[in-house]
């Protein structure tokens, strides 16, 4: 293990939409070497969240979910993530990153790290085919927010971050 | 027989209920209920509406780029299909037989894909359902549940699966993506170094997996009723097995037996399993239902995977897994067990013989060799065919004069289950769902016999902020009646039309 602040980027390259979090990871990976800050970071590409995820988040300070997201109208999400319980379907092994979360103090007998996810809108996720242009364009904007996060890998700073996140547009301006 | 229930007379005078998951985490299927005015069940059909597609990406692509590109189609088990796609480029690139270390290490990787997706697929997807029941608080059946009333059993499911993704990692090269296995062999053998780490391990991953096929025992001990008659139906079995009739997960020919356990055929070269196996098409699902060619399309469907692989074989190599599958071979007096729920137990018993022949491998140092390919005459055909952990997967290509691929089939595990499946949810439909009102519980009911066979139905995508479940009861009239969702976080709402 190493890198206090863990990140996981969470899809399949090959299904479209389902590829931005990979994608973001790229960037984020050069992006980290260039400014020497990598150390301080240890990056997970994963098609799905297992169970053994939990045991990735061991020894970290912070951890960072990146996905495309379905059921959104911002085009970016991000916020805090705790732990929770995952009900399973009849097909589906995936968990969702607070089940993650809920697994990690069950098999380490201690509080899991921290956590936010950066979700991306997504919409289409047909084998063989390329993001969409408007998840691209999402994807941009997450880009410029991961950026900031990893300047400041903070709780603190991400939680003010998450509360800029959620604050109406009106209100901003 | 239950045949009958596939389709009903008049479906337009039925009301119909549907279990849709909305989630495209692993497959797009669903499953619908037709009951009568009485609330008879009159016709259950699973269906799978995404189409795959994969044969199609697939074309064109050079043939040595297909072992990592298949890798695309499934999250779940990537290694199965990197490995069977590298036995069919085995062939298009001539080799006649693999070097020691290149079947070595691709057996290493490939039983460690067989003990983490066992592990996995009992502690995670299925403990829940047997160690609370069925119909038990929607909120506890879940990993986290067992987890908190369980919690040695929980860790153990965690660390195997973490071994068994160590294992891939060693050998592949990478958890996902992995690169090990190309055309003719592979690019990469164990160093010292990483084996004596897995080393470390093994010993206690046999322990715990030897644990765990006594604990899916007791289960089965604690409620005989329930386990031996669940979901039950009848029907021929298929899998791989040696050439001394051992169970194998990598490579052999292929046998079949009835429902009475008689053989159909043996030995049967996998490269001509175009003339034993046939696929029908159903106007209600995209996926295809194989059946044997010498029995036609009604009586010819099977089923694969661990239930069918632990009694198709004659026996296992491996010593603690061959005395569990002959205590679970007696368990019937030796007739065929055909319950779903008994997969858990023969998947059980296959986790042990992955971890007894993990370990046997790390103490053989060929895996650590340096003569990792072999090549011949190039060919424009290939067959590959393997055991994954849902049953036989077959991947079968022609390339053209430049080397790409102008054809790909491929008959993954829970194709082959298909009728079983549909089959095994009819008997629990009617025994369980008929004449009584429809609650979420009686509805997992329906959940739990098709997880018996672990379907993985299209896979490889993930999206948050999906329901894992969805229920919509419409009447004959076509009015929507009433909806209950199953939300992501295990909670269940219930919207009024």
């Amino acid at each position: 293990m190493s890198g206090a602040v863990a990140i996981f980027a969470v899809g399949n390259r090959s299904r479209g939409d389902d590829a931005v979090g990979p994608l973001l990871l790229d960037r984020l990976r050069v992006w980290l070497d260039d400014r020497g800050l990598s150390g301080d970071f240890e990056l997970f590409e994963e098609y799905q969240l297992q169970v053994e995820n939990a045991l990735d988040l061991e020894g970290r300070r912070l951890a960072l979910f990146i996905d495309a997201c379905r059921e959104t109208t911002e085009p970016v999400t991000f916020g805090p993530v705790g732990a929770t319980a995952l009900g399973v379907g009849h097909s589906t092994h995936s968990l969702s990153p607070g089940a993650v979360l809920g697994v990690y103090p069950r098999v380490t007998g201690e509080a899991p790290p921290a956590a936010f996810v950066l979700g991306i809108r997504a919409a289409q996720f047909d084998l063989g085919s390329e993001p969409a242009q408007a998840t691209s364009d999402a994807m941009e904007a997450a880009w410029a927010l991961l950026c900031s996060l990893c300047r400041c890998p903070s709780h603190a700073e991400w939680q003010t971050m998450a509360t800029i996140a959620r604050t109406p547009r009106t209100q901003i301006a | 027989m239950t045949y009958g229930l596939e389709t009903a007379e008049h479906p337009e005078q039925l009301r119909r209920v549907a279990i849709d998951p909305v989630s495209r985490v692993e497959g797009h299927g669903k499953v619908t209920i037709l009951l009568d005015d009485d609330d008879k069940v009159r016709q259950v059909r699973l269906h799978v509406v995404e189409f795959r597609g994969f044969e199609r990406f697939i074309q064109g692509r050079p043939y040595w780029e297909v072992p990592v590109m298949v890798q695309r189609l499934c999250g779940i088990c990537p290694v199965s299909h990197h490995l069977a796609a590298s036995k069919a480029m085995d062939a298009i690139v001539g080799t006649k037989r693999l070097t020691p270390t290149a079947e070595k290490v691709r057996r290493l990787m490939h039983y460690g894909q067989i003990l983490q997706s066992h592990a996995l697929h009992f502690f995670h997807l299925c403990s829940p359902d047997l160690l609370f029941g069925f119909a038990s608080e929607v909120a506890k059946r879940n990993i986290v549940g067992v987890a908190a009333a369980h919690p040695e059993t929980a860790r153990r499911g965690v660390l195997l699966r973490r071994f068994g993704q160590e294992v891939i990692r060693v050998t592949a090269g990478k958890r996902i993506h992995g690169t090990g296995s190309i055309p003719g062999g592979v690019n990469k053998s164990v160093t010292r170094e990483e084996r004596d780490v897995l080393l470390a391990d093994i010993y206690d991953m046999v322990a715990w997996s030897r644990d765990a096929v006594a604990l899916v025992k007791q289960l089965h001990g604690q409620d005989p009723a329930l386990y031996n008659s669940f979901g039950v139906f009848r029907s021929g079995m298929m899998s791989l097995v040696a050439p001394d009739g051992a169970l194998d997960f990598y490579d052999g020919s292929l046998r079949a037996r009835d429902e009475s356990g008689a053989i159909l055929f043996d030995h049967v070269n996998y490269r001509e399993y175009a003339s034993y196996i046939r696929e029908e098409v159903k106007p209600w699902s995209y996926m295809k239902f194989p059946f044997l060619s010498s029995l036609g399309a009604e009586k010819g469907w099977y089923k694969v995977g661990p239930l069918a692989r632990v009694q198709n074989c004659d026996h296992i190599a491996s010593p603690l897994a061959d005395a569990e599958r002959r205590e679970f071979v007696d368990y019937a007096g030796g007739s065929p067990i055909h319950a779903p729920l008994a997969y858990h137990w023969t998947r059980m018993i296959e986790m042990l013989h992955a971890a007894e022949t993990i370990k046997d491998l790390l103490h053989d140092d060929d895996i650590m060799g340096d003569d990792l390919v072999s090549t011949g005459e190039h060919a424009r055909e290939g067959i590959g065919v393997i055991e994954a952990p849902r049953g036989t997967l077959i991947h079968h290509y022609r390339v053209n004069d430049d080397d790409l691929v102008t054809m790909c089939n491929l008959i993954v595990s829970t194709t082959h289950n298909n009728q079983a499946m549909n089959e095994a949810i009819r008997h629990v439909a009617k025994r369980y769902l008929s004449g009584h009102r429809l609650t979420e519980g009686l509805l997992n009911h329906i959940e739990v016999a098709i997880r018996a066979f672990d379907p993985c139905l299209s896979c490889a995508t993930h999206a948050l902020g999906q329901m894992a479940l969805e229920l919509t009861l419409v009447g004959a009239d076509g009015v929507e009646l009433d909806q209950l969702a199953r939300h992501g976080d295990g909670t269940v709402s219930r919207s009024p039309p």
